[in-house]
């Protein structure tokens, strides 16, 4: 379960080797307090998804889910996508309204994109990959730990890297997306290293 | 006969205040009924499109495997194996017996012990379905289903044993997920080709099989593909463990025994 | 012959490009683009179910509740996802598996939901889905462009037709393996974006800090 998590933080971070969950990042990554407030939103929201979305998929939607009640053939796998988004969306509303009535500053400083957290494709990647590799309830949720973490490690490296080029002299057609989406070519070079290791 | 009419009903409800708590339940139910009708709709329609699809691809992953290790490949017959004992169960209906559905079963399946899991399957059906091909009443090819973690993905795919139950006739994978390009490039069939001929384990017994980090050494092993290193690990794992006691080992033990 | 829509239609391709202007839909643009084939599949996928959504979306725009508004969107959008995967699954059975559960992260590209947000419930249902329509031939340019390019370089082959004939066929063409790895996608958008915003030049950003000038230079 270690290596689960060291891989998913590395050699297989959902960011910089899957790209999953762009968007958010390359729009968000220019402050590293913003960067690192919504990293961690990211963990707890994956963290807490990816088992239940594993709960779901196991007891009501794969094939022979309801072998229980003597319908053993019925597979209602073509509905996780549908359920998962919800299942996403509903606990973003509530670590929303946990925010906004416990740590509102960091309620306020993420603004539009707690919600936007919803729509991440990082979040219902997780879940997604989660159910191709058929992980269990226990590497579930180490899974979802590591991946929101390796997220959030690629959101705060990426910023701390923009708050210094602010001051870099970039070539105009370069500034802004340019020499974000360069870097994070970069990053993601530097990642694939840790495709070789393992913990053993 | 005014109010009955469900027209004059619809504009009603049309007509209500968005927000209104009436509005925002109606819209949620009829968007949700759309949704589920049109879902349905097209999964039941395609499905037998797609479970065709599925069967024929495996088809065509034996035949392609077989010819191009032998040549012609003549009839296969198909046999459920019990893998503890390594009998033939003939109760089991080999042309319907899903192993994978099998796996999920708790009643037709078992955990494997953390220890024996090398391949990363978390569960093993108690039986499988394998192919054969009889030549004067003796058998001279096996093709087993191997399956296990590669990198980011499990792979699937089958192995083909000559009529020493020792040496590769062929290995070939048909499903993956594994990174395009790298770890993906074990369903080539150039890199397919270099199984033909291996030996699996030396008189000792014991699965020595394996896909090398570099270039291959010895009867044993393959060349890795780089930039594959963890696809080409998990290549050797699952061929081990189905290869080994837990796997396909009783019924290969069996079967060398009644051919000597 | 341009019509009262032509600019809705053509805007997306270049000038307010989703990919590179809008900074919308990137995740799949990356993954998916290591073969020709699969950013094809891809891109027919994504603008399909834009197209769809938006119109259904601007169907009923005048009638969504505000505190359902966004499940509203993601529920059309989602089943309009799943459909889409079926049907890969039923007619294009060997890409489908290449493309894994990027079709399904559809739901969560960001064009779909933006142009849902920022012009379906807005528009009446003909612009609006010749704005999906503009807006998903806009990514799937940006997506064959890379395709091309990633899978030319990194295999040789176009459509898994050889086209530079690689060493190991005998050729001269030794393929260049950065080409399949991530990282040469942002690398390659990142080129794309400045060669871009090189001939239009009013897309260039502005800079975020700009150093006083302290008086005449020195010597």
């Amino acid at each position: 379960m270690i290596e689960l998590f060291a891989k998913t933080i590395f050699a297989e971070n959902l960011l910089l080797s899957l790209f999953l969950g762009m968007c958010t990042f390359l729009a968000v990554s220019t402050r590293v307090a913003t960067a690192a407030g919504l990293g961690v939103a990211i963990i707890a929201v994956q963290a807490i998804t990816v088992p239940i979305n594993h709960l779901i998929f196991t007891y009501f939607l794969k094939k022979g889910a309801w072998g229980w009640a003597g319908l053993g053939d019925i597979d209602l796998g073509y509905l996780k996508l549908v359920c998962f988004i919800g299942v996403i969306a509903a606990i973003v509303q509530i670590l929303e309204m946990l925010l906004d009535r416990f740590v509102p500053h960091l309620h306020r400083a993420l603004g539009i994109f707690l919600p936007l957290i919803t729509v991440n494709c990082a979040i219902l990647g997780g879940s997604l990959f989660m159910v191709e590799r058929r992980y269990d309830f226990a590497d579930s949720v180490v899974y979802g730990v590591g991946t929101g973490t390796g997220w959030a490690l690629a959101i705060v490296t990426m910023a701390a890297i923009r708050e210094r080029l602010r001051y870099s002299d970039v070539p105009e057609g370069l500034r802004g997306l340019g020499i974000a989406f360069i870097v994070t070519g970069l990053m993601s070079l530097g990642f694939t290293g840790f495709g070789g290791t393992s913990l053993q | 006969m005014g109010k009955l009419n469900p027209v004059y009903w619809w504009r009603l409800l049309l007509g209500l205040p968005n927000d209104g708590l009436t509005k925002t339940l109606a819209v949620a139910l009829l968007v949700a009924l759309a949704s589920a009708i049109v879902v349905s709709t097209a999964s039941v329609h395609l499905r037998p499109m797609q479970e065709e699809n599925r069967e024929r691809e495996r088809q065509a992953r034996i035949v392609a495997l077989v010819s191009a290790a032998i040549g012609d490949a003549g009839p296969l017959i198909a046999r459920v194996v019990e893998l503890r004992t390594g009998r033939y169960s003939p109760d089991i209906d080999p042309v319907t017996f899903d192993q994978r559905a099998a796996a999920g079963d708790p009643a037709r399946s078992i955990a494997i012990p953390p220890e024996a899991d090398i391949a990363g399957l978390g569960r093993r059906a108690n039986h499988a379905r394998v192919f054969l091909r009889e030549v004067n009443g003796k058998i001279d090819l096996i093709v087993l289903p191997v399956y296990g973690q590669g990198y980011q993905s499990i792979l699937y795919g089958y192995l083909a044993l000559r009529g020493d139950f020792n040496t590769v006739a062929a290995l070939s994978f048909y499903e993956q997920g594994d990174t395009p390009g790298m770890g993906a490039r074990i369903t080539e069939a150039a890199w397919q080709a270099n199984w033909r001929d291996r030996k699996i384990a030396d008189d000792g017994g014991s699965p020595k099989i394996a896909v090398a980090r570099g270039k291959a050494e010895g009867p044993y092993e393959v060349d890795g593909i780089s930039g594959a290193t963890r696809t080409g690990q998990g290549v050797t794992n699952l061929l081990r463990y189905w290869l080994g006691n837990h796997g396909f080992g009783p019924l290969l033990d069996r079967l060398r025994k009644e051919g000597s | 012959m341009p019509g009262p829509y032509t600019k809705t239609l053509m805007d997306p391709l270049i000038e307010n490009n989703p990919v590179t202007l809008q900074i919308l839909g990137i995740c799949s643009a990356l993954a998916v683009t290591t073969s020709l084939l699969t950013a094809l599949v891809m891109s027919a996928a994504l603008t399909s179910v834009l197209v769809v959504s938006n119109g259904a979306i601007s169907l009923i725009r005048n009638h969504i509740p505000s505190a359902i508004r966004l499940i509203v969107q993601i529920t059309i959008i989602a089943s309009l996802v799943i459909v889409a995967d079926e049907i890969l699954k039923a007619y294009a059975f060997e890409t489908s598996k290449r493309l894994s559960v990027f079709v399904g992260l559809i739901i969560t590209n960001c064009i779909v939901l933006a142009r849902a947000e920022s012009f379906a419930m807005r528009n009446p249902p003909v612009p609006s889905l010749l704005d999906g329509l503009g807006n998903g031939l806009g990514y799937s340019l940006i997506l064959i462009a890379l395709g091309s390019v990633r899978e030319l370089l990194g295999a040789g082959t176009l459509l898994a037709v050889a086209v530079l004939p690689t060493i190991r066929q005998g050729g001269w063409f030794e393929p260049l393996a950065l080409m399949l790895n991530p990282a040469s996608a942002f690398f390659m958008l990142g080129f794309l974006v400045w060669i871009i915003r090189t001939v239009r030049r009013h897309q260039v950003e502005e800079p975020e800090f700009r150093p006083r000038t302290t008086g005449s230079k020195a010597g």
